[in-house]
């Protein structure tokens, strides 16, 4: 199949960006979208050009690196799936395919399609995390967790932190990976001492890189991993919970 | 009649009974007081399993640690792809588990190739590894009483395996990777991502820093430390296509090789029997499909190899279920190896399935009209789901087209029982070690052995290196050493992109694998490995002349990361080769085809090979030295494995 692709190029976050069109013709439509990009950028090599610069590692949708905005889609068309696992049956013959980096003011480019996502990690630092120095745990049976709680938690827990939800949201919020993130550990007994600090803590950092959130929904369409927004509505609640909670009796119902 | 090891590779192995050694080891080791720990810097480079649990681990003890990874973040590390579980002897089943049966499965089904001690100290902080992990919030799947749940996997006959969903890897790594971020934001560790390590600087033979390349900017830099710590894991892809992230590279564990860490086993490689068959020359990686599929499909091909019509109109008399015909006991559950080498076997004699006949079946039909589509659809509703995806085929009906692929890597840098490397002061965990998994590692031993290295191994044992050098500063950056590093890294970096010929490096990488594929994989002879070890020097003559990479080294620029990790990996398979040709015997997952049982099986020597082969590198490719260290076994009897 031929498809013609006009892909974003930009040198640094500092240079001027713009449209390069580029004919691929001859591909194989059990190619992966990222594999397209591998034969353009070895076609381009071959003719002295830049091949285009892209993040990706796993290739199997859990890592999280990939990140491409496909006809104004983070990760394309296909729902439940990162561009890494999108294959070019999904698109027909003769198709122009429009290809930018994630966008969001919160993940400078650092050159072409790939982008800049370190603010993620600063929400997680601030407080994703249950404090637990190696070597302190009880017996691993000694904490009863009903299987429900388990299973909501991991439902949060699957975020691969790609970004997708930042570069869908017309606002370029983050609430939705910061939700994943907080929830996984709020809603399991592991994470009670911590919970309401984790709250007020990751909201703030979040606040502090990222847009707002006005529920479009846009972020639930667009993740890889199909989380729920739902997560969004338990954060806001456990972050509103936590301004007037007494620490002290955190324990108490 | 135990035979001498090498000198240079003394285990250090604690004396005393299997089952006392590590206690006594860790209350005979030196410790470093909590007021002088925060005296000693420690480079971590990866940030996986292994190496994100020992950075987060060191951190909290009290050492600053500086920790590196080439992805943009530490949370991508490649451990987070694992998908069944992780093994630990916590008998939660009452099925007759116990360390020492960990310990027991384990050393049986790396074939007797792996070091006693290690294991046995490996099957006992398993344990350690699950209630950490739990402690952190890792949301392991649960019976509906609240407790945990256990399940089987190969090479066991308990149900041992912890997992979260199909995502088991990736919930360990979150974990370790939280709490990394936790001392990354008290300040105990500093993170530097998309940072590639690209050498080891020694002084009067210690490892005392490395020399490292920040992939945005091309800044050449170095960086000191009292200890080095590498946990870069496996070298898969020296093969071009395996499951490994594209990025996974043998670049550090190499370099540290060429500045005298010995490398150990390299021909070590474990096959998975069931990944997705490659569709074109253009394909960037293969996926794997788990191992649980094997329960309820059955694998077959056509009986002719002209065969042109589709799976279900191929009659039953004209198909050969294959594994069932020559293996009746075990059927379609034979070891990975077996499984593998059989599905290769019936693909060369031209049997294979799919558009390029480079596949066998694994059919459901039978399963499904056995238990109904809901059973299975429950079983493996989301990896038929992911089949589907990839081929954009309906596994419910039609069968799937598997085939084997590169997965993991036994072999590594050839470490003592405290995890230090043959440069004193170079400790290599996980994956990129040698020592525990011998030439076969068993389902779910992979997280429980880079979590347990570096959670609870390393931490205690690098006391023991660091004490006595209370009151040493590090060296500083300027010193001649590190500028010598750099001046080499730089020299390299010009070379690579001087030669401007026309060739990418993804190119000559795939040219490597298929050499190495066709002469060095499922099956090796020493004819095929002697035709290996001809045509890889000749293409690294060729990558040196014909190279191609545009744009500069001082900004982000993929082409030359490639290019410097293919250029490793063209020596590298050179030394995996030359091992392969000198082990004349087979076992685990090295086949030599020499080296059979008249059924076919894999046939040990261990008269004259049983002895870690860890090899010395002596600036020419064609003749690195090797040095034996003799494996004893006093707790497991030696036996021929038999899955007739």
């Amino acid at each position: 199949m031929h498809v013609t692709l006009n892909v974003w190029r930009q040198t640094s976050s500092k240079d001027e960006g713009y449209f390069e069109t580029y004919d691929v013709a001859d591909i194989n439509e059990d190619m992966s979208f990222l594999e397209l990009f591998d034969v353009l950028n070895e076609r381009l090599l071959a003719k002295g050009q830049d091949p285009v610069a892209f993040d990706s590692d796993c290739r199997e949708g859990i890592c999280g690196m990939c990140s491409m905005m496909i006809n104004g889609q983070a990760h394309g068309p296909e729902t439940g799936t990162a561009t890494c696992q999108l294959h070019m049956r999904k698109f027909n013959d003769g198709d122009v395919i429009t290809v930018e980096p994630f966008r969001a003011t919160s993940f400078p480019i650092i050159k072409d399609l790939a982008v800049d996502r370190s603010a993620f990690d600063r929400i997680v630092e601030s407080g994703g995390y249950v404090d637990a120095p190696t070597g302190t745990a009880g017996d691993a049976n000694l904490t009863l967790i009903p299987k429900a709680v388990a299973d909501k938690a991991m439902d949060a827990a699957q975020c691969i932190g790609c970004g997708a939800c930042v570069a869908a949201c017309p606002n370029g919020a983050a609430n939705l990976f910061t939700a994943a993130k907080l929830m996984h550990m709020n809603l399991l007994p592991q994470g009670q001492p911590q919970r309401f600090d984790r709250a007020i803590d990751m909201v703030e950092t979040m606040d502090a890189y990222f847009g707002s959130c006005t529920n479009h929904g846009e972020c639930q369409e667009a993740c890889p991993k199909n989380i729920s927004i739902d997560f969004i509505a338990l954060m806001n609640k456990d972050y509103v919970k936590a301004q007037l909670k007494n620490r002290a009796t955190v324990s108490q119902k | 009649m135990s035979k001498v090891s090498s000198p240079d590779l003394d285990a250090k192995v604690p004396e005393g009974p299997m089952d006392q050694k590590w206690d006594k080891h860790k209350f005979d080791s030196k410790l470093v007081n909590p007021a002088n720990k925060r005296k000693f810097e420690i480079i971590v480079v990866g940030t996986g399993l292994a190496g994100a649990s020992a950075a987060a681990t060191l951190a909290e003890l009290g050492y600053k640690v500086k920790a590196y990874c080439f992805q943009d973040s530490p949370r991508r590390a490649h451990s987070i792809a694992a998908q069944g579980g992780i093994n630990a002897a916590k008998n939660y089943k009452n099925d007759g588990d116990s360390v020492k049966r960990l310990f027991y499965d384990t050393v049986k089904g790396g074939d007797f190739r792996s070091r006693e001690a290690n294991v046995h100290r490996l099957a006992q902080e398993s344990n350690n590894v699950i209630d950490q992990c739990v402690a952190q919030g890792v949301p392991f799947a649960r019976e509906y009483g609240g407790l945990l749940d256990n399940r089987s996997f190969g090479g066991a006959q308990v149900s041992r395996t912890f997992y979260a969903r199909g995502q088991t890897g990736q919930q360990l790594l979150l974990g370790a990777y939280q709490a990394l971020a936790h001392q990354i934001a008290l300040g105990n560790v500093e993170m530097f991502p998309r940072t590639e390590m690209l050498d080891i600087v020694k002084k009067d033979d210690r490892a005392v820093g490395i020399v490292t390349r920040n992939l945005v900017t091309g800044d050449i830099e170095s960086h000191s430390g009292h200890a080095v710590v590498l946990a870069t894991g496996g070298y898969s892809n020296v093969f071009y296509l395996s499951t490994n992230a594209m990025g996974s590279n043998v670049t550090a564990t190499w370099r540290a090789h060429k500045k005298g860490a010995y490398m150990a086993n390299p021909c070590y490689t474990q096959i998975h029997p069931t990944c997705i068959p490659a569709s074109d020359d253009f394909q960037s990686k293969l996926t794997l499909m788990s191992e649980s599929l094997r329960n309820d499909g059955r694998i077959w091909v056509p009986i002719s190899k002209d065969e042109t019509r589709s799976a279900a109109d191929i009659p039953e008399d004209e198909r050969d279920y294959y594994l069932e015909r020559k293996y009746p006991a075990f059927g379609n559950l034979v070891p990975r190896d077996i499984a593998s080498r059989n599905a290769k076997t019936v693909v060369d004699e031209g049997r294979g399935v799919g558009p390029l006949k480079n596949g066998v079946y694994l059919d459901f039909s039978d399963a499904i009209e056995r238990l109904g589509k809901n059973v299975i659809e429950e079983r493996y509703g989301n990896l038929f789901e992911m089949y589907e995806r990839i081929t954009g085929e309906n596994p419910y009906e039609v069968p799937m087209r598997i085939y084997p692929a590169l997965h993991y890597t036994m072999g590594g840098t050839w470490v003592d029982y405290n995890l230090m490397s043959t440069v004193e002061g170079l400790f290599v965990l996980g994956e990129a070690n040698f020592s525990d998994h011998g030439a076969n590692r068993l389902g779910a031993s992979a997280l429980m052995q880079g979590l347990a290295d570096g959670y609870f191994v390393l931490p205690n044992t690098i006391g023991n290196y660091l004490a006595p050098l209370l009151g040493e500063k590090v060296l500083p950056t300027d010193a001649p050493e590190f500028v010598e590093a750099e001046n080499a890294v730089h020299d390299q970096i010009d070379k690579l992109i001087s030669i401007n010929g026309t060739r990418s490096p993804d190119d000559f990488h795939r040219e490597l694998g298929k050499i190495l594929w066709d002469n060095c994989g499922m099956e090796r002879s020493k004819e095929s490995l002697e035709k290996a070890l001809e045509e890889i020097p000749k293409l690294r003559d060729e990558f040196y002349k014909d190279l191609r990479i545009l744009g500069s080294d001082d900004e982000f620029n993929q082409t030359l990361e490639k290019a410097g990790r293919v250029a490793d990996f063209l020596e590298f398979g050179e030394l995996m080769v030359r091992d392969a040709l000198h082990r004349e015997e087979s076992c685990g997952g090295h086949f030599r085809v020499e080296s059979q049982t008249p059924e076919g099986e894999a046939l040990r020597d261990d008269e004259n090979f049983a002895y870690v082969a860890a090899w010395e590198y002596t600036g020419d490719l064609a003749n690195p030295t090797l040095h034996k260290e003799y494996l004893e076994f006093e707790e497991v009897h030696l036996t021929q494995r038999s899955y007739k």
